[in-house]
């Protein structure tokens, strides 16, 4: 099962200085306010953010119920838009590799890769033994996903006291903190490259196909950054 | 509405746990070590920026309504802020909805 102590530790450890609490809880109030205002009840609210919980996604669900969408046309815009959890996933799980886990957990673990208990993690790893890296991973996907899902409530129930001004408000936080968060990575010249590339042609590629553009763009981009860093240290 | 909510839910999770399922699949061949994995954390790192770019310029939901040189303002003030306070993440992150309010 899980180890309780670092369990703990991990959970903990969401009240740090560089903590992506606010930013999460800011977002979410704001999803939980959208979902009441486009329709859903309280138990869909909490139900989504629990399964999903991954802010675009839940964002482009609520446009698609507006609009009428089709479930196929969701899913594939869903997909697309949450497909960075993939190269998420595997620049992180392989440092919580150990044998003595049993496989079934990652599988179970792998729901709460989202890049608030992410950025935690990549910044703590190295002080936790590998043995217990999956327990104390568990402790900071739990801790951020209750955030998420006590945000999502809280902005359900305050949504008719929101006005236009205060949405925009709470909308603009997370995406300021990432930002912050993203210029705070740029260590070497592979990551600056990475983010900055990454950035540029996130918006340039936006004229391309709006849909395609984070997966075409992460892809060129990180790709570049690698070979480029690779080139400086040979 | 024209389609079921909770379906919908349900195709949104499902899209959504496809990717991180893979990753893991895909992380059990990855070693620590590995000039892939360096490649990957390059992938992540430029794909979480492209999204933030794109949220930023071409934002879905209620920022759209924010014009677009108000937006690229305050994200680019914060960051400074950020800068000059040493990388606090939290004075950038309160600023960030005040200056919002007040240009807007």
């Amino acid at each position: 099962m899980v180890n309780i102590k670092y369990f703990l530790k991990g959970f903990v450890s969401i009240k740090g200085a560089d903590s992506p609490a606010i930013a999460l809880f800011a977002s979410f109030v704001a999803i939980g306010a959208l979902f009441k205002t486009i329709g859903l009840n309280i138990h869909e609210s909490i139900f989504s953010t629990f399964l999903t919980y991954a802010l675009p996604g839940s964002l482009i669900m609520a446009e698609s119920l507006i609009v009428g969408a089709s479930l196929l046309n969701i899913f594939l815009a869903v997909w697309l838009v949450n497909a960075r959890l993939y190269p998420m996933t595997v620049s992180l799980f392989p440092l919580l590799e150990h044998k003595s886990q049993p496989r079934l957990k990652y599988y179970l673990a792998c729901h709460f890769i989202a890049v608030s208990a992410w950025l935690i993690m990549k910044e703590n790893y190295k002080s936790v033994q590998r043995k217990y890296r999956l327990d104390f991973w568990i402790g900071v996907g739990v801790a951020n996903l209750s955030v998420a899902v006590s945000a999502t409530a809280f902005g359900f129930f305050i949504a008719d006291y929101l006005n236009k001004d205060m949405m925009i408000g709470l909308a603009i936080v997370n995406p300021v903190y990432f930002s912050c968060v993203m210029v705070g990575a740029m260590k070497t010249i592979e990551m600056s490259l990475a983010v900055i590339l990454g950035s540029v042609l996130g918006v340039l590629f936006y004229f391309v196909s709006p849909e395609w553009c984070i997966l075409f763009s992460g892809f060129t981009a990180g790709t570049l950054a690698f070979f480029i860093g690779e080139l400086n240290v040979n | 509405m024209s389609i079921n909510i909770v379906l919908a839910i349900l195709a949104t999770s499902l899209a959504t746990y496809i990717s991180r399922f893979l990753g893991v699949t895909t992380s059990k061949k990855v070693k620590e070590n590995s000039k892939i994995f360096r490649w990957f954390n390059c992938l992540a790192y430029s794909t979480l920026s492209a999204l933030l770019a794109r949220i930023i310029i071409f934002p879905a939901g209620v920022l759209a309504e924010v014009d677009y040189f108000i937006r690229f303002i305050v994200v680019f003030i914060c960051i400074i802020l950020f800068l000059i306070s040493k990388k606090n993440f939290v004075y950038p992150t309160v600023l960030s909805a005040l200056l919002l309010a007040l240009l807007n």
